[in-house]
């Protein structure tokens, strides 16, 4: 057995446990440490993923497999990991006890998500999915002097349990239509019955698993509440790491193992995408909350990002993946920046942002930039990975669909114009000077150095994502 | 012209600007203003030297600079001035300049002020230089947020109103233009029917004969998209709010430069590259041109602010460059990118002495002025100058303009013509009479303790003038430019049989 396709993982897997020791032998006090450790540890990690990422090819026979893509999804869930251990340290300072041990939550949910990336198999899928899954949910209320936390938690918790019934529903049925696990056996065996009721039903179930994954319309109930009660780093890792594990797993599963019968899945992916965009750009509209709004965006960033699902081919996925990226370093700078304004003792309402031009110039211009790479406005990346997403759409035919995009996309502009409106234009009832520690300064930086690069030079990315997507031969 | 390349320095000088007084501490005034100031010096200097330099008789795209931006996509970032475009490019580092003196005693967030301008106005270059659609489109885009800003935080009157409403106007048409754009993307990579590679640059794409249904469609949508710019009635209820709202500099540059950028990419995206499109919806433009002429000049004359007649009176304005476009002749065409500047420098000229009036009495509605050229007669002769330029008088660069554009359109569209010279009249009634009302009549004692502008204020009212009258008595110095860069476009819309005669 070739272990060297499992050497991140593994890697990771003795990261997290590791860090789980390593707290346990740190005097309390001083368990804050692991904080530190784990940023090095999972930056490490991903050194490890460029320089040497492990064989190619599969590992058990099929369960598991180490291409390309799924490496490509491995270095964005670990980056993922980095910058939210970073933008955890102040906040874990901050708790009374159990210091350490979130760490090692956020290591393990790594692993999972990078066994979601890697399935090749049903299994391997459902696996990944829970290891991703739990985790994440006690992250979710780790803050227990929070009534909100505890809340989001046991409502995740719960709403997880229900997607992960109807996930592992739809895999019996389809199990039971193809009589294999492995996803090259299921798609051989149900191209043959691929109109059977059976498979639809079964198809559709697993399908609305890992919409509710992506938090897409109508299976996004969930992430508002969830986003507003969780710790600020927590939402941030929900809103980029758990949302792109869901598409990477999206990705493979409507690629490679479920047939496309007659044209069902671009139309259900089509209206999962419409919905997504229109509910969620819509609902954002009248937040007051800044981490619901981020939510409502999130939802409808979804939608967007299925477009390159809709479009199926070489340039979409390379769309997704892009979008992917530069989705995860806007978030992470308004999530990085929205903690430490925590922290600094504001509250989540949009509001309470007034006059932070002032109180933190730099805080505010970070803000600002990442808003509009959401937004689409050039040069923030968001217009450019929007633009890819939407031409591909458009080539294939589908032009009602981009001028749909568009016009969702200027109702969102409105809400997201009007959070930078607070934060440029408003005074501030209290002047005090935000002091923004290091670690989110160093976050804040590489979130607008990337969101401008990635603007103003997309060459490289879009390289590399079109690239890995041309090695999916469908 | 070898060795000589203006467009990138220019281009970039405002956004190095910008990013300079990003370091600079907010109280350092006099190295902000420096900084501005040398930034819009370094722009205006150089293209300057490129109307110099330009070869007149070779015409065509020139400076050009060629920069791999997407390659997978075909994207570059083409860089290169027509006579089209240097006009338009000298305007905006002409009012830019203005601007920044226009702004010199400016105390609030003075800095940031400068900061998201020089932004604007690097957007601006971009849209003019672009040879690349989406490149001309992204920098559109990028101008819109600074805008925003800059109406939100130093405007008045109900600013933060117009700025959004301004926004949302905007963004929507940009939507609707970038719908188009993405189906030019898609139609020239169908191998069919177009190209049958990826592409965005516009000199590749204009030699596809797009389907006349297709072409119908994609105007249609640009007119939609880049009429909201223009503005072209009904789409221009974003404009007297969002003019008479921003500070004075933004005024200037909105009535000035923002304003063109709707009829240049009318111009280079629209008619370059669906000439047929362009014909098929040419009198439904030349009859919203003709109400934007007459209709909003009676607008103009009703308004109690003298900010506000500005705002109407440049809507108005630009419905002569509307029906300029609308007749597709090459006289026509000609003064419609000519109005297009000189409408500029005047509206420029305009908002700064409105702005002037307003910093010193701190009233800008007609009724409680009166006099002012006792006490300001620098002010009320610099009104005059913008007024008569404005009701098109021989002798300033706008009487050229405009009867280049009726000598077009009037072989085309004779009754409409005659209605949109009308409003030539309607202007000089408000203009007058508006300068009637706030310039002359007894002195008024309330105001004798205002002061003419003198020293740093004098500066932008002394070029804006110069050039409308140096262009004015010397038309050729910039007529011919701009004849080179539509006599190609001209003839190649009559080679299709639809333009009007010459």
């Amino acid at each position: 057995m070739d272990f060297s396709a499992i050497r991140i993982e593994l890697v990771a897997a003795l990261i997290a446990l590791g860090l789980l020791a390593f707290g346990l032998l740190l005097p309390r006090g001083k368990r804050e440490i692991t904080g530190y450790i784990a940023s090095i540890a999972f930056l490490a990690l991903l050194v490890l993923s460029f320089l040497a990422p492990g064989s190619g090819g599969s590992f058990q026979g099929g369960l598991y497999l180490n291409d390309p893509l799924s490496l490509f999804f491995k270095q964005l869930f670990i980056t993922a990991a980095f910058l939210v251990s970073l933008m955890s340290l102040r906040f874990t300072k901050s708790l009374e006890e159990s210091r350490s041990e979130f760490f090692s939550l956020l290591g393990f949910s790594l692993v999972g998500m990078m066994m979601l990336a890697s399935a090749n198999d049903f299994v391997s899928l459902y696996i990944g999915l829970e290891l991703m899954t739990l985790p994440l949910v006690i992250l979710t209320a780790y803050d227990r002097t929070s009534g909100k936390s505890t809340e989001a938690g046991t409502k995740y918790i719960l709403l997880s349990a229900i997607s992960s019934a109807v996930l592992l529903f739809g895999l019996s049925l389809l199990f039971g239509a193809a009589g294999s696990l492995s996803y090259a056996d299921a798609l051989k065996a149900l191209a043959s019955v691929s109109g059977d009721p059976l498979v639809v039903i079964g198809s559709i179930m697993v399908v609305a698993g890992f919409a509710f994954k992506i938090s897409a319309v109508p299976f996004h109930m969930w992430s508002p509440d969830v986003y507003e009660g969780a710790p600020a780093p927590v939402a941030a890792f929900l809103a980029v790491g758990s949302k792109a594990a869901g598409f990477a797993a999206l990705i493979r599963l409507l690629l490679f193992a479920l047939p496309s019968s007659g044209g069902d899945f671009p139309l259900l992916v089509i209206s999962l995408s419409v919905l997504s965009m229109v509910v969620g750009n819509l609902i954002a509209l009248p937040q007051t909350n800044m981490k619901r709004l981020l939510a409502y965006s999130s939802i409808a960033h979804a939608g967007y990002i299925l477009l390159g699902l809709v479009a199926a081919s070489t340039a979409g996925l390379a769309a997704m993946l892009y979008y992917l990226v530069l989705y995860l370093f806007a978030n992470v700078g308004i999530f990085a920046a929205l903690s430490s304004f925590g922290e600094a003792g504001g509250s989540g309402e949009i509001a309470s942002l007034k006059g932070l031009w002032k109180r933190s110039p730099f805080m505010a211009a970070s803000l600002l930039v990442c808003l509009l790479s959401l937004a689409g406005i050039p040069p923030a990346a968001g217009f450019i990975g929007k633009f890819y997403l939407l031409a591909e759409v458009a080539r294939q035919g589908k032009l009602w669909l981009t001028a749909l995009a568009l016009v969702m996309s200027v109702v969102s502009i409105s809400y997201y114009i009007s959070v930078i409106k607070v934060i440029v234009m408003e005074k501030a009832e209290d002047e005090s000077r935000i002091r923004v520690s290091p670690a989110s300064k160093a976050l804040l930086a590489v979130s607008v150095l990337v969101t401008i690069g990635m603007g103003v030079f997309p060459a490289p990315i879009t390289e590399w994502t079109r690239a890995i997507a041309g090695t999916i031969v469908r | 012209m070898i060795g000589f390349h203006p467009l990138p320095a220019t281009l970039l000088s405002p956004f190095v600007g910008a990013l300079l007084l990003l370091f600079v501490p907010e109280g350092r005034r006099n190295a902000i203003r420096a900084i501005a100031l040398a930034a819009a010096t370094v722009s205006l200097v150089l293209t300057v030297a490129a109307m110099f330099l330009y070869d007149r008789s070779a015409g065509g795209m020139q400076f050009v600079e060629h920069y791999s931006w997407i390659p997978s996509l075909g994207v570059h970032l083409d860089l290169g001035v027509d006579g089209l475009s240097l006009p338009l490019v000298l305007l905006t580092a002409i009012i830019i300049f203005a601007g920044v003196f226009v702004t010199w005693r400016l105390e609030t967030r003075s800095k940031e002020f400068f900061i998201y301008a020089l932004a604007l106005v690097g957007g601006v270059f971009g849209v003019f230089m672009s040879m690349d659609l989406l490149v001309l489109f992204m920098f559109i885009e990028i101008a819109v947020i600074p805008k925003y800003v800059l109406i939100s935080v130093w405007g008045s009157t109900r600013k933060e109103y117009a700025a959004m409403k301004y926004t949302m106007y905007l963004l929507s048409g940009s939507a609707v233009a970038l719908v188009a754009i993405v189906a030019i993307f898609a139609y020239a990579h169908n191998p069919a029917h177009g190209l049958g590679v990826w592409t965005f640059d516009l000199a590749a794409l204009s030699t596809i004969h797009f389907d006349p249904a297709f072409q119908k469609f994609a105007f249609f949508l640009m007119l939609a998209g880049f009429g909201v710019l223009i503005p072209i009635f009904p789409l221009h209820r974003w404009t007297p709010d969002g003019h008479s709202a921003a500070p004075t500099a933004i005024s200037m540059l909105l009535a000035g430069v923002i304003m063109k950028l709707g009829g240049y990419a009318l111009i280079r995206v629209g008619i370059g590259l669906f000439p047929e499109g362009a014909h098929f919806w040419a009198p439904l433009i030349a009859v919203l041109a003709a109400i934007n002429a007459v209709y909003i000049a009676f607008v103009a004359m009703v308004q109690k602010d003298l900010k506000f007649v500005v705002a109407n009176s440049s809507i108005s304005h630009m419905g002569f460059v509307l029906i300029g476009l609308a007749s597709l002749n090459a006289a026509s065409m000609d003064g419609a990118v000519a109005q297009m500047f000189a409408h500029g420098i005047m509206a420029a000229l305009f908002f700064a002495i409105v702005g002037l009036v307003y910093d010193k009495a701190h009233t800008r509605v007609i009724a409680d002025l009166g006099g002012l050229a006792h006490q300001m007669p620098r002010v009320s002769a610099a009104f005059l100058i913008a007024g008569l330029a404005s009701l098109g008088l021989p002798g300033m660069f706008n009487f050229v303009a405009e009867f280049t554009i009726f000598t077009g359109a009037i072989q085309v569209y004779p009754v409409l013509a005659i209605v949109a010279i009308f409003s030539v009249v309607v202007t000089a009634i408000y203009v007058l009479w508006v300068f009637q009302r706030v310039f002359f009549g007894p002195r008024n004692p309330k105001w004798d303790h205002l002061k003419d502008a003198r020293g740093v204020e004098m500066v932008p009212i002394v070029v804006l003038a110069a050039v409308l009258i140096g262009f004015g008595l010397y038309p050729r110095a910039i007529m011919d430019i701009i004849t080179g860069g539509i006599l190609p476009l001209a003839q190649h819309v009559a080679s299709l049989g639809i333009g009007g005669p010459f």
